[in-house]
């Protein structure tokens, strides 16, 4: 992460200048536990694409997902919802 | 210094009028007693053609200020107007206009909160505000509350402080007894009080995120730069009154010295009480009695430095409150006067009166009462503890 600044070089009343600056926001660091999903298992039925509040879970090129760990929080919705049990959250 | 018009008016009339001269873009307020009478005269200048403001008729304060915000955050001049539970429905909006930097005047029209319920004038309202970030302005009478609410508007969108203006007015008391006032004429408030210029304008072409989440790791750095603005507003009133007063040939500072200079007993206190204050004050001074009032103008920021200079020949003093802090050492104004007087080790008796609760007049005699008072706890050099109660039934 960046040095974090003072009050004197921030934009008054905490406005930010640029658009889409949340991309550099990585809330991945939040995470106490980590989904991992067994590939080989994965049927693509994107549920846990869909149900993903963070847009965090990637469709991948073969049909199946992954996870974006730049930003998944680990709320374990993905875990949950996944139909044929293939993903586990295992502790950071 | 140019030729005025004198207007019987109330004193919401006197701020509507005064709101009306300073061209509001966005008007969003809803009617509550004291206050009323400023929002009905308002949408008949927007009705009558003489002010092409938008005036949005929301469903409850809190939709009004939030409308306010919103407003001023586009880069309009926006003008509203409250009062008691409506300034307390207002509540986490004010945190949110002060914290966003918005520039918003507000003519609060102060009255008793609730229970039991009252409509009449103290100033508990406001005083459950006092933390809000506000810049908050007490009028003695009609003619400040025109001159203030003019004012406040270059005060509030000034690109130093861009904070939010209570200008407050005594329920009934300025509301709704009718003064002549000396009015400007709208050509010259137009050139004292251009069209506001918008420190931050919404874009397209350049997108801008207001509002957005701040963790620990920002918070206070946001609070600390809001402060800093906050420690600038003293000046630049006073630098806004010397161009006023220009215009006006009324003088305005943070606090309002009568009397001061060669006194040996004082009282000081807020709103319209000053005005019954000086008047007994003169009559004692016909009798040999060295008696001054102090009106503070400004209280939030606290004009602490003006306070203690014009104190500094000052034997002992009253404090007077028109509101009550349950179960503190004493109410607000004698809680901001006690803790100054700390500060600058200057140990004088005080006393702090609480009056006036739910509108209760208070007279000169009981005004008397308190020079009285303050004239014992000079002789005795005792400083009473806590405050006590004028104007209530004992028994």
């Amino acid at each position: 992460m960046s040095k974090l600044k003072s009050w004197k070089e921030l934009p008054i009343g905490g406005v930010i200048l640029e658009a889409g600056s949340s991309l550099e926001y990585k809330t991945g660091s939040w995470r106490s536990q980590r989904p991992i999903i067994n590939r080989e298992k994965c049927i693509g039925c994107l549920f846990c694409w869909i149900y993903c509040p963070d847009s965090a879970i990637i469709r991948a090129e073969d049909g199946k997902v992954d996870v974006n760990y730049d930003y998944c929080k680990g709320c374990g919705i993905c875990a949950a919802e996944c139909p044929v049990h293939v993903i586990i959250m295992k502790e950071e | 210094m140019m030729e005025q018009k004198v207007i019987a008016v109330s004193g919401d009339e006197a701020v509507a009028y005064a709101a009306k001269q300073c061209k509001p873009d966005v008007v969003a307020a809803y009617p509550i007693t004291p206050q009323t009478i400023i929002v009905e005269r308002f949408s008949e200048y927007v009705a009558n053609g003489e002010v092409d403001s938008e005036f949005i008729c929301v469903e409850s304060e809190h939709s009004a200020l939030s409308a306010c915000i919103g407003a001023s955050l586009a880069g309009a001049r926006v003008f509203t107007a409250t009062s008691s539970q409506g300034l307390a429905l207002m509540h986490e909006m004010l945190y949110i206009a002060s914290g966003l930097r918005c520039p918003i005047v507000m003519a609060i029209v102060n009255r008793a909160l609730s229970a039991p319920i009252n409509i009449h004038g103290d100033h508990s309202d406001i005083m459950g505000s006092r933390d809000s970030g506000w810049i908050d302005i007490f009028c003695e009478n009609s003619q400040e509350a025109y001159d203030f609410t003019i004012q406040a508007f270059k005060l509030s969108e000034d690109h130093d402080i861009l904070l939010p203006v209570s200008v407050n007015l005594d329920g009934f008391i300025l509301s709704h007894s009718v003064e002549d006032i000396k009015a400007l004429s709208d050509d010259y408030v137009s050139k004292f009080l251009p069209p506001r210029i918008p420190y931050y304008t919404l874009d397209a072409e350049k997108p801008i995120t207001i509002g957005a989440l701040a963790l620990p790791d920002y918070y206070f750095e946001i609070k600390r730069q809001q402060d800093e603005a906050y420690k600038k507003v003293l000046s630049k009133f006073k630098e806004i009154s010397r161009e006023f007063s220009k215009f006006s040939g009324r003088k305005y500072d943070v606090i309002d010295n009568f009397q001061i200079d060669d006194a040996k007993i004082a009282l000081i206190g807020m709103g319209s009480t000053i005005g019954t204050a000086k008047y007994v004050a003169k009559q004692l001074r016909k009798k040999g009695k060295k008696v001054g009032v102090m009106g503070i103008k400004v209280y939030r920021p606290f004009p602490s430095k003006e306070i203690i200079k014009a104190l500094e020949n000052i034997k002992a003093l009253a404090i007077l409150d028109r509101a009550l802090s349950p179960g503190a050492l004493s109410a607000p104004l004698g809680l901001d006067i006690k803790a100054l007087l700390y500060e600058y080790d200057f140990k004088i008796p005080v006393i702090n009166f609480v009056y006036g609760l739910g509108g209760r007049d208070i007279s000169p005699k009981e005004i008397v009462t308190i020079f009285n008072r303050i004239e014992k706890i000079a002789k005795k050099k005792t400083m009473p503890h806590g405050y006590e109660y004028i104007g209530v039934r004992e028994k």
